[in-house]
């Protein structure tokens, strides 16, 4: 329960609801303005945790030298390897197959879904188990547009105006004409979507959509998705090997500058091997636990950026690597959920963000980057937010809301995750407002893909959250589910291709690592980095003192 | 973590530590010195990879959880639970018939269940585990499919069944069925993916994508929005 001081807030929330009701009812969702084009960029220069000092810097080494990106981003691609080279025997390998894909979320196993039906051999290689991922922890929804109403290229037009324009066409282009059919394939896998009584999808907007194109499975659409790609993997043995527990650390070129293969380390046995493939899919997800910016995130426990160093190491450019999706609504207040998500589905129904005065002071659904800045600053700048007991500060989702709107029990029928979430920490959502601000969320940018999900590097193919271009410097809700089947599927084909036509291989090497080496060496930079960094590190300094012989991933070497 | 927090004192696989009052059981490891690789993944109760057991002060019973999702209390005793070795039978989902025959032939140990509950009393989601499980054997799929949607597969009712049902296994199997055979499908996705594929939409996109940024802009910011 929120202690009395805050209830003192929420009286006030409770006394602005029934107009804030009305106004809803009358106006649709659009209870408070739009922001123009002219302060969409206000709020954001001023107030984005990306336009702060610090946020970003120029990286020194690789193919992106001289760039300005993510400062937590430029710090760990001016890092070692984990490897030595003269530790390994290239012309050993363990495992040998058409295409391997690194990394288990829906991109990887949509991907290994597809190669495997057009013919290849597929091994699926993750640092924890199938599965697991950001993919599997999405709430809201999927964005295709399928409806009457709706079209592609409205579709088009909101994608790359939210993405501020800077999006690569082709790859918007890919990402809402497969829409569609990306949903019908899900759905003939088994995948459940929110229907109404007569078969039509039940669909909801997001923030920055101009129609109702959010498709959904409760508030659990990403793990509706995830688990039934995930069993059709587990049910298609003979194509499909997997190896669990086993991060990818370093890929392998041959000499043509093609990506061949790669050394995986198993967490637990602490064994290397080498695999060598004819394709490879990236498909290792994105940064949250990073923590850019001290940022909590409602990222999973592995997503530490481990694809963007590994591509980067041998030569792929990445794009928009300077750009940080923070989720507006992450949950600040128990402790305990400490920067978890709170769908934007939430605000599909009609939630409204309001500040510790109850009063509206933004459009509910602006895209996300706009919608976070504006809650920052109504925290910062104008200090209308309800600060916790352990310092944190936050402003009002008013969820009750959503059930005088559209009748009692909705918020149980859309949201069961919300409300479990909240009710173990015995805070009723369906009562009671929930206390939020942004939350580290997505990584905007990424490896640089063309429409076949191609790379600079030949034989290496990036799909998903990993992959840059598609969301130009801000993806909207709901893409990211789409974005992971969509080009998942596109990398899986093209790869299968590749493999099928018979790619020829030649001496494998990790010599490349030497060269990047050199590089970082030359920047005599004090502290060494070792990266990817596999796992965070979340365990006190004082325990860690006495730890003198640990191994430790995500450390410095 | 702060200094000055209350501490609590817990036992960890019988191995006991002070750690601060309020952390979920993920957190007490992490502040007793455990890097954790296995029993961990998404932190927030969407994946089912940190079943936990534990007994807590003056209590016999041994209760299952989220070691993310479950506040640690004074004098408790945690395990965590590595893994889960359950059977996963395979199938193609394109063979199958959505009926009770189909249950029959892929998870007969369903028709064991005595109804005695312990599945649905194991379940950290709240889920009526047992009634699924029952919905199945009345070759309920939509019931089945209805009451287990929000199953994390954690493992933790398959662990406790004294029939040997792995009920988290039968659930993916009934919304495959529901999803792909039983719910309402409606032709509109049919016609739009034809549409698309008949290059109805080419034109327009093409148009957008040769645009210049000014003209995108303007063409962004005066688009009609229809939502409701």
């Amino acid at each position: 329960m929120y202690p009395e001081y805050m209830m003192e807030s929420i009286k006030k929330v409770e006394e602005t609801r029934p107009g804030r009701l009305e106004k809803s009812k009358k106006y649709g969702k659009e209870v408070f303005p739009h922001m123009t084009d002219k302060e969409r960029g206000e709020v954001l220069s001023k107030f984005h945790p990306d336009y702060k000092e610090g946020a970003r810097k120029e990286v020194r080494v690789g193919p992106n030298k001289g760039e300005i990106l993510t400062t937590e981003i430029s710090d760990l691609l001016e890092s070692y390897s984990r490897i030595n080279p003269k530790d390994f025997n290239l012309d050993k390998i363990d495992y040998e197959t058409d295409v391997l894909v690194i990394g288990a979320g829906s991109a990887g196993m949509a991907s290994a879904l597809v190669a495997a039906k057009n013919g290849s051999n597929v091994l699926i290689v993750t640092k924890l188990r199938l599965g697991d991922s950001n993919s599997m922890m999405a709430e809201g929804g999927i964005q295709a547009a399928d409806q009457r109403d709706d079209s592609p290229t409205m579709h088009y037009l909101d994608v790359i105006g939210g993405g501020h324009f800077d999006n690569k066409p082709e790859l918007v282009q890919a990402l809402v004409s497969d829409g569609p059919e990306s949903i019908k394939w899900l759905e003939e896998l088994g995948v459940i979507f929110d229907k109404n009584p007569d078969g039509s999808m039940l669909v909801k907007s997001g923030g920055g959509t101009s129609r109702n194109r959010m498709h959904s499975c409760r508030d659990y659409t990403g793990a509706g998705i995830c688990r039934v790609l995930r069993d059709e993997v587990y049910n298609l043995p003979d194509k499909i090997k997997y190896i669990e527990y086993s991060p990818v650390v370093e890929l392998i070129l041959d000499d043509n500058g093609q990506a061949v293969g790669a050394v995986i380390y198993h967490l637990e046995t602490k064994q290397y091997s080498i695999i060598k493939a004819k394709s490879i899919i990236m498909s290792t997800g994105g940064f949250g636990r990073l923590h850019i910016r001290g940022f909590e995130t409602t990222n999973h426990y592995g997503a530490t950026a481990d694809g963007i160093i590994l591509g980067y190491r041998v030569g792929a450019k990445l794009l928009f690597m300077d750009s940080v999706q923070y989720h507006p609504t992450g949950a600040v207040y128990p402790e305990q959920i400490v920067g978890f998500l709170c769908t934007e589905k939430i605000r599909a129904l009609g939630a409204q963000p309001v500040n510790a005065d109850g009063e509206l002071f933004v459009y509910s659904m602006e895209p996300r980057d706009v919608e976070a800045s504006a809650f920052i600053r109504e925290c910062t700048a104008r200090k209308n937010g309800i600060t916790t007991p352990s310092g944190l500060c936050g402003i009002w989702l008013d969820s009750p809301l959503i059930d005088q709107i559209d009748g009692q029990g909705t918020i149980d029928k859309n949201l069961p995750g919300m409300v479990r979430q909240f009710g173990r920490f015995d805070i009723d959502i369906r009562k009671y407002p929930m206390l939020v601000y942004p939350t580290l969320h997505y990584q905007n940018g990424g490896i640089e893909i063309n429409d076949k999900c191609e790379t600079n590097i030949p034989g290496l193919y990036v799909a998903g959250e990993t992959s840059g271009g598609v969301h130009g410097r801000n993806r909207l809700m709901g893409n990211s589910q789409l974005d992971l089947i969509v080009f998942g599927r596109r990398a899986g084909l093209n790869a299968s291709k590749r493999a099928n036509n018979g790619v020829k291989i030649g001496k494998l090497s990790i010599e490349h690592i030497y060269d990047y080496e050199k590089e970082v060496a030359d920047l005599d930079i004090n502290r060494k980095k070792i990266a990817p960094i596999l796992l965070p590190d979340y365990i006190p300094d004082h325990v860690k003192q006495k730890q003198i012989t640990a191994e430790y991933f995500g450390t410095l070497i | 973590m702060t200094e000055n927090r209350m501490m609590v004192r817990v036992q960890i696989m019988g191995e006991s530590f002070e750690v601060p009052e309020g952390s979920t059981i993920i957190m007490a490891m992490e502040y007793a010195g455990y890097q954790l690789k296995r029993g961990i993944g998404c932190r927030e109760g969407f994946c089912g990879a940190c079943a936990t057991v534990y007994r807590e002060k003056n209590d016999y019973k041994i209760k299952g959880g989220l070691a993310c999702q479950t506040v640690v209390t004074d004098g408790m005793v945690i395990a965590q639970i590595p893994f889960v070795p359950a059977e996963k039978p395979v199938y193609d989902i394109n063979e199958l018939t959505p009926d009770i025959n189909t249950i029959k032939a892929i998870f007969p140990t369903v028709f064991r269940c005595v109804a005695c509950n312990t599945c649905t009393k194991a379940c950290p989601q709240d889920i009526e585990v047992m009634d699924y499980i029952q919905a199945l054997k009345r070759g309920n799929i939509e019931r089945a499919a209805d009451l287990s949607f929000d199953c994390i597969r954690c493992g933790l009712c398959a662990l406790r069944c004294p029939a040997e049902i792995v009920q988290y296994n039968a659930a993916i199997l009934a919304q495959r069925l529901y999803g792909k055979y039983l719910s309402k499908k409606n032709p509109q996705l049919d016609k739009r993916v034809k549409e698309i594929e008949d290059g109805k939409y080419s034109e327009e996109i093409n148009e957008l994508m040769d645009m210049d940024r000014e003209k995108l802009t303007e063409t962004y910011y005066s688009r009609e929005i229809k939502i409701s």
